[in-house]
This record gives structure tokens, C-alpha cells and sequence, in this order.
């Protein structure tokens, strides 16, 4: 199995990859889900706070990195962003305009031009398909496949790009291995011309021999057709790998964001340093020397976030003021911003008694 | 130090309605007292079933260990019946794995669980158990241990419920602990902390360790030694410095390579082992890695290479030499200083 391919012209312009024009731009976005008592008279009596109030650009050909531990909203994250779920606040601009303020006919259309591939390559195909109407169901939800004849024909070049074999076409997903699988949800996804795809854990549950397979995949398909993606991960070593740029969130906020490079070598969050030190390196003679920061304690409950900085209760650099106060989003040079006081100088309160962040 | 345990030639098979598994296909090894042996490999390769059947926890049938010994302190344990077995499990050999909520019962308290073992095992009575169930809850690393006694697994987070799985392995001081798996499930920064704490329990109380992962990265901090399996067959043996610094199987060559390194500059191209392991169900006569190897030889496939010394502290199951072979391309990557 290759997974090279040769015969992607057909399929999408190749485009520049200058990394220098915003693709999507979220402003705040917060996504709560109620928790709600009693059956027939629901009432709300609390919510999870899945994603508060996030803020970061895309670039156009891109791979952001959003890492971070089980349950901090990554997921949500990213089906919110795709309106797959209605989100409770902010704004998420994609190519120019704002998904959360159009109509549903408008939003239909601009679905087209942003996909998702799932984590779970065995639950998120219908076992009753076959991979020919699999891939060939956008197609024909958004009327872009022509005749059958044509979709039939555009499904075995989409299988072809993937590294399947096109003879495939009736096979149902029973029938293929984890990596197939995985390759079968990245034809699907490619089958309306996206620019934009959501890859959520897409190489999680494969074995370690199958993921970079994957993953080479993935990066030949974005410099081939100039894809722009959100790379959800928990495995930093694997999002080191693949992203220009990475997020990291903890209980619902991006607590660090910076270039690849400058958040591995210079990481500035107590819990991006604690993250990194946390992850095993295969080789002995440098993890003889590491020294790992062991976090204590589990992360608390999305429904009851700590006030203050929400990693308070497990930072080994806690300050009274992070017990009170939340630290704002500061731009510490360079693109490279940073949610902790450690680095956010407070000059001054203002009349709520609310530190005054100075940016640096 | 004295071999605790000596596998020979262990073999176990299912019995299908689609035919013969051929799950583990005689595996022989040793683990020495105190020692830290890693077991890896991927799914399917036999890395449970080859452990679960040094306890007989093979569901029998369709499962049958059709050949080999198991040698645990004198005995074959393959030779026991289930009265002796059950002296054995549980107390002179724990086991933990990959998910603590179906290990444990969720309608029993934590602390009835633990205390329940040692009431079976050492003869406790209810005050003792509890006084001792206390002790390992907080030699573990669970705070308040007293009040969380009588919470129900649920209560618990899953960092926290694999914290009382290892309670419950080590309460009758195991000689060896066999962990499947154990921190698969969990999150980097919870797993640093189960590793740290059974390093740490190891130092203290001596018992060796079967420590079954696919995580390359925690064998390297964690291991004495490793055992790498592929379709049933151990491949590749060794110190695990020795290993990562010069392995000597293709498969366990590919692993290394195909695995994007934290502490190394962007690799230009992972190198993925191409192809998909053998179906266990008709495995090959020939080496089962030779469709998936990039250093196949016609011998291989005439002739399935077994287990053989390479140095006087390893061995390889491959008919080429591949000691001249370097891990990792390094001249055309960007290296950057190794992560603090
Ligand atoms: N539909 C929903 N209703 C209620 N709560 C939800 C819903 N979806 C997610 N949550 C909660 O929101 C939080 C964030 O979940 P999310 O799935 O985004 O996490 P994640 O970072 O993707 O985690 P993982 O790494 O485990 O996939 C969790 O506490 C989760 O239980
Ligand atoms: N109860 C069972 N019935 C049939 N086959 C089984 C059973 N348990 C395990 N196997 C097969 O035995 C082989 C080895 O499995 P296992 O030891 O669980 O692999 P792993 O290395 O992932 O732990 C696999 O092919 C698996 O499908
Ligand atoms: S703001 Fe305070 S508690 Fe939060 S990460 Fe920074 S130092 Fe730690
Ligand atoms: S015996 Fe041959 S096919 Fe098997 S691993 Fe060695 S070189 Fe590859
Ligand atoms: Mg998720
Ligand atoms: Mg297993």
C-alpha cells in the first residue's frame, strides 16, 4: 500500500502555502452544556463549561496542534467550530464569514468547505455501507457527484488518493483494518473539496506501526491540496511532528499557544511544562536524565472550574493571586501567547477591583 | 539475581468456530527477582494471552495452553490445580490491567474490595484488613485514604481507580506484579504518576515487575528489559539500552522509526512499517514479518527464523544481520537540544 498518489490535480488546486492569510478566526467561543435535574419538568441546575471562551486564528494551509488531557474540550472544540454543535457564545469567522450569525442554507454550503475526521475508525462508519456509498455520501448530499457513472468514478479516485485499492469500491467496513478504516474517513472527508478538515485523535486508536502511515498521509494530502487543519491530539510527540502551530488547553481555555518549536524548547505554562515533561521519550539513555514534574491531583470537574486561574489546584507555582483572579491571554512576543500571572505583570486594578493586565 | 519465573516454550491457541488462533506460539524467557521486564508489541501479538496464561486466566474454552512450563519458585504452575493456582494468583502473583473499571466490582466499596483479599489471602481479620487497607490507600498516593474507604468505584477518577487496582495487586506483597496495559487509558500526566509510583513501591518492597505495553516511550524509562512480540512469536530480546541503541529485528527497527520523537527536531518523514500483520487464524510457515520487511531474503521465506543468541544478553529472530543498520537518519534531520 502506497500512499503516494499521483492523480490529486483532479481533485483540488495544489495552493501556495505561505501560511499568511487568516482561514478561520475564533473570537471567545464558549460551548456549555446544561446539566439538568428531574424527567418530566427539567430544570437546569448547573452547566459544564466543555469550552469557555477561547480565542486563536487559522492560517490558510496550516496545522494547528490542540493538545491536552481527556475531557479538557478538545472535541467540543472542534464541533463547535463546524457548528455541529450551536455554540453559547463568541463568533467563528471562516473565510470571511460568521457561522454562528447565517442561515441554514447559507451554513449548508459553507459545510462543504469544512470536514471532520473522527477518532474511532471502527464506531464512525456505518457497518451496513459500503465503502463506495461511505465515500460517496457527501457527494450526494450536497449534489456535487453527477451521474452515478461520474460519482462511482470520482469515489475510486478518491479511494486511489488515500492509498485504497479502487477495486474496493463494494467492500463493506468490516472487511479492513484499523489504518484502512482511517483512510476510508479521510476519503469521505475529501469527497466535497474541503479546505478545512478537523482531525480529531485521527490515529489514536491505530497501532503504532499504522499511524505513521496515517500521518504521512495526512501530510502528503495537505502540501498536495493545500489543506488546512485542526490536528486534535493527545500525544505531543505526534503533534510536534505534524502542526506549525500548538494549542494547548486545560479545563476548557487555551492556557498556551506558540510555534512548534518555541513551545517544546521554551514552554512558558506550568501546565504545558508539566505536560511536556509527563511525555516518554523511546530512549533510555535519555530518560535516565529526564526530570519529570509530577502533577498532583486530577483534573477538576468542567461543572465547577476553580475560580481564579483554573489550574490553581494543581500548579507547583501557585500565587495567592491566581486563587482570585483569572489571568488574561497575553502575547508575550512573537505570536506566543500565555494564560498564567508568572508572566502577566499586574500594574494596576481598576475600578471592579480586576487586575489590569499590562501586554507585554 | 535467581530467575522468580521461567517461561518455556508456552504456546496457547483458540479453538474458533473459524479455526485455530495460533495466539501465542512458544515463547521462552525469564524474569529475575526485582527485575522490570517490558513486554511490547502491537494488538493482536499476544502479549496478554501470553501472560494471562502463566496464570491460567486463559477463558478455557475456546482458549487451551497446549504446550510448555511455566516455572514459578519450583513449581510448573500449568501443572496445578485450581485450589493450588488460586494460592498462587492474587497473593504470590498480582496483576493489573489496562481498565480498572471492569476490574472492579462497582457495586463494593473500594475498601471492602481490598479488604476482602486480605481477609482471604493473609488471614486478616475486619479490624486489620481495614487498618491495612488504609495503609496501602495512602501508599499509594490517595488523600484522606479513611474517608474514601467506603466510596464505590464510580466516586473515583480513572488515574485514581488504577491507584487502587496497584493497592489491591500489592496488598499481599506480591514476589511479581504482571500490569497489562496499565496506563493505556490514562492521560500523559496521570500515567507519569502511576509510573512514578510503581518505580517507587518497586524500590521499596522488591517484587519484579511484567510491565505489557505498546508505548515504546514508557518501556525506555521504566524497563530493565524488553521483549518485543510479533504474531505470537517474541522477535527480539534484551537490556533495554541495548535494544534502542542497536536493535536487531527489522520489526522492532520499524517501531523505532515509524514513532515521531518529542525530543528530536522534525523528522522529515516518518518511516511507517508498510502492510498489516499476519492473521493468526492461517499463520505463514515462513518468517511472519517477511511481507512487511524491507530486509527480506529468499531463506525467509522458506524458513520461520526462531529465537536465537546474538551476545551473551540478547537475542533476535531474524536471519539478517543487522548490526550496521543506523535508527534514525540523522544527517538529514534538523536535531534540536533533548527536552529538559
Ligand atoms: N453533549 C455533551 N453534553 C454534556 N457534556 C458534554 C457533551 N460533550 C462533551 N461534554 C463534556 O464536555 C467536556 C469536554 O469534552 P470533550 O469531548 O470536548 O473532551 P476532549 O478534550 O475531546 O477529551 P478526549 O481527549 O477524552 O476526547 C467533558 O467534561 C465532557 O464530559
Ligand atoms: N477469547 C478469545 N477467543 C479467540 N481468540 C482470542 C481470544 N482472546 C484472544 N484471542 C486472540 O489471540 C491473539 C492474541 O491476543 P492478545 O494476547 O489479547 O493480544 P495483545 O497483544 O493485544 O494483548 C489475537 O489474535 C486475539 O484475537
Ligand atoms: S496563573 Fe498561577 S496557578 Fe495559574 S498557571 Fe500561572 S502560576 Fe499557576
Ligand atoms: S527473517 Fe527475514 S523477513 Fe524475517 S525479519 Fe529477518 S530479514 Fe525480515
Ligand atoms: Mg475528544
Ligand atoms: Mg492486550
Amino acid at each position: 500500500m502506497t500512499t503516494q498518489n499521483s492523480n490529486s490535480a483532479d481533485v483540488s488546486t495544489a495552493q501556495e502555502t505561505t501560511h499568511d492569510e487568516v482561514l478561520l478566526s475564533v473570537n471567545n467561543l464558549k460551548m456549555h452544556f446544561p446539566i439538568t435535574r428531574g424527567i418530566i419538568l427539567q430544570r437546569q441546575v448547573g452547566s459544564i463549561k466543555a469550552v469557555d471562551g477561547i480565542t486563536f486564528d487559522l492560517m490558510r494551509g496550516e496545522t494547528l496542534g490542540l493538545v491536552g488531557e481527556s475531557g479538557c474540550g478538545k472535541s467540543t472544540t472542534g464541533r463547535a467550530i463546524l457548528q455541529l454543535y450551536e455554540p453559547t457564545d463568541g463568533a467563528v469567522v471562516f473565510e470571511g464569514q460568521d457561522l454562528t450569525d447565517i442561515n441554514s442554507g447559507e451554513l449548508r454550503r459553507m459545510r462543504r468547505r469544512m470536514q471532520m475526521i473522527f477518532q474511532d475508525p471502527y464506531a464512525s462508519l456505518n457497518p451496513r455501507m459500503t465503502v463506495g456509498s461511505i465515500v460517496g455520501e457527501p457527494l450526494e448530499v450536497h449534489k456535487i457527484g453527477g451521474s452515478r457513472r461520474e460519482q462511482q468514478q470520482r469515489v475510486q479516485e478518491l479511494l486511489e488518493i488515500v492509498g485504497l485499492n479502487p477495486y474496493f469500491i463494494n467492500r463493506y467496513p468490516h472487511e479492513f483494518s484499523g489504518g484502512q478504516r482511517q483512510r476510508i474517513g479521510v476519503a469521505r472527508a475529501l469527497a466535497v473539496n474541503p479546505s478545512f478538515i478537523v482531525c480529531d485523535e485521527p490515529i489514536s486508536a491505530l497501532d503504532v506501526s499504522i499511524q505513521a502511515q496515517v500521518i504521512n498521509l495526512l501530510e502528503d494530502l495537505q502540501s498536495e491540496m493545500g489543506l488546512t487543519y485542526l490536528f486534535i491530539a493527545h500525544d505531543l510527540s505526534v503533534v510536534r511532528h505534524i502542526s506549525d502551530r500548538i494549542a494547548v488547553m486545560y479545563l476548557g481555555k487555551i492556557v498556551e499557544l506558540a510555534d512548534r518549536e518555541v513551545l517544546y524548547e521554551n514552554p512558558l505554562h506550568p501546565y504545558t511544562q508539566a505536560l511536556l515533561s509527563a511525555v516518554p521519550i523511546p530512549d533510555p539513555q535519555v530518560e535516565k536524565k529526564r526530570q519529570r514534574i509530577i502533577l498532583e491531583g486530577d483534573v477538576p470537574s468542567p461543572a465547577e472550574p476553580p475560580t481564579g486561574c483554573n489550574f490553581n489546584t494543581r500548579c507547583p507555582q501557585v500565587m495567592d493571586i491566581c486563587r482570585q483572579y483569572e489571568p488574561s491571554f497575553t502575547d508575550v512576543g512573537e505570536g506566543h501567547r500565555v494564560a498564567c500571572f508568572l508572566y502577566d505583570e499586574v500594574e494596576a486594578l481598576n475600578e471592579a477591583g480586576q487586575p489590569v493586565a499590562v501586554a507585554a | 539475581m535467581a530467575n522468580l519465573i521461567e517461561v518455556r516454550n508456552l504456546q496457547t491457541q483458540f479453538f474458533t468456530q473459524d479455526g485455530i488462533v495460533h495466539a501465542v506460539n512458544g515463547i521462552t524467557y525469564d524474569v529475575a527477582e526485582g527485575e522490570t521486564v517490558a513486554i511490547v508489541g502491537e494488538s493482536g501479538s499476544g502479549k496478554s494471552v501470553g501472560v494471562m496464561s502463566l496464570i491460567r486466566l486463559i477463558p478455557e474454552p475456546p482458549g487451551k495452553i497446549v504446550n510448555g512450563e511455566v516455572n514459578f519458585d519450583g513449581q510448573d504452575l500449568l501443572k496445578l490445580n485450581e485450589e493450588e493456582l488460586r494460592q498462587i494468583r492474587g497473593n504470590r502473583i498480582a496483576m493489573i490491567f489496562q481498565d480498572p473499571m471492569t476490574s472492579l466490582n462497582p457495586v463494593l466499596t473500594i475498601g471492602r474490595q481490598i479488604t476482602e483479599a486480605l481477609e482471604l489471602h493473609l488471614n486478616m481479620n475486619r479490624e486489620e484488613s481495614r487498618a491495612r487497607a488504609i495503609e496501602l490507600l495512602e501508599l499509594v498516593g490517595i488523600p484522606d485514604a479513611g474517608a474514601r474507604l467506603d466510596d464505590y468505584p464510580h466516586q473515583f477518577s480513572g488515574g485514581m481507580r488504577q491507584r487502587v487496582m496497584i493497592a489491591m495487586g500489592l496488598s499481599c506483597n506480591p514476589q511479581l506484579l504482571i500490569a497489562d496495559e496499565p496506563t493505556t487509558a490514562l492521560d500523559v500526566t496521570i500515567q507519569a504518576q502511576i509510573v512514578d509510583l510503581v518505580t517507587r513501591l518497586q524500590s521499596e518492597l522488591g517484587m519484579a515487575i511484567i510491565w505489557i505495553t505498546h508505548d515504546l516511550g514508557v518501556v525506555a524509562g521504566l524497563a530493565d528489559r524488553v521483549l518485543v512480540m510479533y504474531a505470537g512469536f517474541i522477535v527480539e530480546e534484551g537490556p533495554v539500552d541495548v535494544i534502542y541503541g542497536q536493535p536487531r529485528h527489522p520489526y522492532t527497527l520499524g517501531l523505532l522509526r515509524s514513532i515521531p520523537r518529542l525530543d528530536l527536531g522534525r523528522q522529515k518523514r516518518l518511516i511507517p512499517i508498510e502492510g498489516l500483520p499476519p492473521d493468526l487464524l492461517d499463520p505463514p510457515q515462513s518468517c511472519p514479518f517477511a511481507p512487511r520487511c524491507p530486509f527480506v531474503i529468499d531463506k525467509c521465506l522458506e524458513e520461520n527464523p526462531p529465537l536465537m543468541a546474538i551476545s551473551a544478553v540478547r537475542s533476535s529472530a531474524c536471519w539478517v544481520d543487522l548490526s550496521d543498520v543506523e535508527i534514525y537518519d540523522t544527517s538529514a534531520d534538523e536535531q534540536v537540544e533533548a527536552v529538559a
